[in-house]
């Protein structure tokens, strides 16, 4: 069943089922390198389960997902993240009570040990990568403000800040833009075709506009299941999909 | 230099506040008090070894242990054990069953070491069983449950259990632990009598001095990476993990440098105060130091001494008159603590002392290094606008 391929992502009959409930349902789903994918669906599709088991949060009832063809089901979250799988969840995930500098400090990889951190040096590497990042994000005049007080949207680039701290091959995003104004959502999109450049990205997302700016290509989950895999204009034109989803 | 003046002092200020608890602890106290009294906050300050290890387990790594009593009584049973068998040589206790073994073993009709006492005759042994023992102890509590991810309040409860557990181990095993008396009647170490003024005087010195280098040790590590893993797991424990560190191995380890600290603080009670029993083990004594380091202010390793101090002072006083009220009303302050005082006295100070001119140079200032380019202004709210649209 498991096969060596040359996708970055290889999820091959991913199942987890939640007391007979499949949340998720054999599920067969490739990403490429440097590959946008957008995955939307309806409530309940399975979306951001999906990316619980990419990412460890949540075990796999069966199934495989091979990461660079390695095994992830069975390994440790943070074994995941080392590998280069970073994840960002859907409300902001921020530590509020640290400055956003300490924010993207913290997520450096290095010093990942218990040691390793006591005796962590903050070097001139990663004061360099803190700032690149936070300009990136556009948080580089606030780097010593606490995280706590910004606002909403600048909390979502901060953890997706954090994200490329650890410079991840697959990056997963889930609702980056939900509750952003109109152009902190242009900006966003801007951020993203951006970072995609050199890392693969899977974002989950409702809005379609958003969708529309950022898609290459789609995926359409349905009660845990692929309904429809294409280019944005394709799937928007199949019925099945605007059966359940778009035609909401 | 900069590097130990940073990370173990915690910069200016930080420097600025050791010093004057050591000014306090090493000078003014001693010169103060008479011995009696100058004892008293010797025994004060070993609790405050459980409060600052209260601090960073539950202050910063926000565990709620409420069984510190378990490790500060291992800590002081292995130093009670070791000078209760130099205690007990042949001819002081001639008049027993078998000469030679602790008093309470010979009531209870023991009539050998049991195997686990005989390493404790060996001072070397027993400065490492006070450090070790605790540390494992912990590990194993700490590994069996950070790893199942068993954490919060059901932590606290199952500390609270174990410490429960092992008093009523202590005071049911009679012949080998002294029971609910415990180990008393101690008299030398290693030949030096330590019930005397000089020797009273050089333990309290030698307890203040290690007071102050546990704070040190503190500072060391929660200036580290590991102190803001700290902070930042308290605040979101998922996006920890998923930013590639194993959790459960940074609070397995916090756990166990607070296990050790306690433990010295135990081992330091014992020398001082001249016996150690289970009443210092149990659930009682474990909320006191939870109670000691919200008063000091759970995020401040020298506020929980002060803490300390002020809480062991009220009881004093206030026991010798009312003795039955005493509990109440600790219980009462460490509810308006929490309510009114989150950051309990260091809480306080820093709200209000920045306000006093002369006193500003002590104050912890909010930033301690400025990443923010020179040219900026501050305050300034780059794409913020409509946010909230």
């Amino acid at each position: 069943m498991t096969t060596t391929t040359d996708f970055l992502l290889a999820i091959e009959d991913l199942t987890v089922s939640f007391d007979g409930f499949k949340a998720v349902d054999t599920l067969t789903m490739y990403i490429d390198k440097n590959e946008l994918r957008v995955i939307i669906g309806p409530n309940g599709a399975g979306k951001t389960t999906l990316l619980d088991l990419i990412c460890g949060k949540t075990k796999a009832s069966s199934g495989s997902i091979q990461f660079k063809n390695t095994e992830m089901t069975k390994q440790a979250e943070h074994q995941i993240v080392r590998a280069g799988i970073g994840r960002k969840f859907q409300t902001p995930s921020i530590y509020e009570n640290l400055t956003v500098y300490q924010n993207l400090e913290v997520s450096y990889p290095e010093g990942r040990g218990v040691f390793g951190s006591l005796f962590f040096k903050t070097t001139e590497a990663v004061t360099k990568r803190v700032n690149e990042v936070a300009k990136e994000i556009q948080l580089d005049t606030m780097l010593d403000t606490e995280a706590a007080i910004l606002s909403h949207g600048q909390k979502q680039w901060l953890e997706i800040g954090m994200l490329l701290m650890q410079d991840p091959e697959l990056l997963m995003l889930d609702e980056p833009v939900a509750g952003m104004s109109a152009k902190e959502r242009d900006e966003t999109a801007e951020l993203l075709n951006r970072i995609c450049e050199n890392r693969s990205v899977i974002v989950i997302e409702h809005d379609m506009e958003f969708v529309k700016k950022i898609a290459r290509k789609v995926t359409v989950l349905h009660q845990g299941k692929i309904l429809a895999e294409g280019p944005m204009d394709k799937v928007q034109a199949d019925e099945k999909v605007i059966e359940v989803y778009l035609g909401h | 230099m900069n590097f130990v003046f940073e990370r173990f002092l915690g910069g200016r200020s930080g420097a600025w506040a050791i010093g004057l608890l050591a000014l306090l602890i090493l000078v003014i106290l001693p010169l103060a008090l008479d011995l009696f009294r100058l004892n008293l906050v010797g025994k004060y300050l070993t609790y405050a070894f459980a409060a600052v290890s209260l601090v960073l387990l539950w202050g910063y790594g926000g565990i709620l242990s409420l069984g510190q009593g378990i490790f500060f009584g291992l800590g002081g049973y292995a130093m009670a054990m070791f000078l209760k068998l130099e205690a007990s040589d042949p001819e002081s206790t001639s008049i027993q069953t078998t000469p030679g073994i602790p008093d309470f073993m010979d009531w209870n009709q023991l009539y050998e070491l049991p195997w686990f006492w005989v390493p404790f005759e060996s001072f070397t042994f027993t400065l490492i069983a006070i450090l070790v023992v605790p540390a494992v102890f912990a590990f194993i509590i700490g590994y069996s449950m950070f790893k199942r991810r068993v954490g919060g309040v059901y932590f606290a409860i199952i500390t609270q259990v174990i410490a429960v557990i092992l008093t009523v181990l202590i005071v049911g095993q009679q012949g080998y632990t002294g029971g609910i008396n415990g180990i008393t009647d101690l008299r030398t170490l290693n030949g030096w009598d330590i019930r005397t003024d000089e020797a009273k005087y050089l333990l309290y010195f030698l307890n203040a001095i290690l007071l102050l280098g546990v704070i040190m040790l503190g500072k060391f590590i929660l200036t580290s990476k590991f102190g803001q893993l700290l902070l930042a797991m308290k605040d979101k424990e998922d996006r920890v993990r998923f930013s590639g560190y194993d959790v459960s191995n940074f609070k397995i380890f916090i756990f166990c440098v607070s296990a050790v600290i306690a433990a010295i603080g135990g081992a330091m009670f014992t020398l001082q105060v001249g016996f150690m029993s289970p009443s210092f083990v149990g659930i009682v004594p474990s909320i006191e130091m939870v109670i000691f380091a919200a008063v000091g202010g759970r995020m401040s390793l020298i506020g929980v001494v002060y803490g300390t101090l002020l809480v062991n002072a009220g009881k004093t006083a206030f026991s010798e008159t009312f003795p039955e009220l005493w509990l109440f009303l600790m219980g009462g302050l460490f509810i308006a603590v929490v309510m009114f005082f989150p950051n309990g006295l260091a809480g306080i100070w820093n709200k209000y002392a920045p306000k006093v001119p002369f006193l500003r140079p002590l104050c912890t200032s909010s930033k301690k290094v400025t990443h923010q380019p020179e040219s900026e202004p501050v305050a300034s709210e780059p794409t913020t606008e409509g946010a909230k649209s």
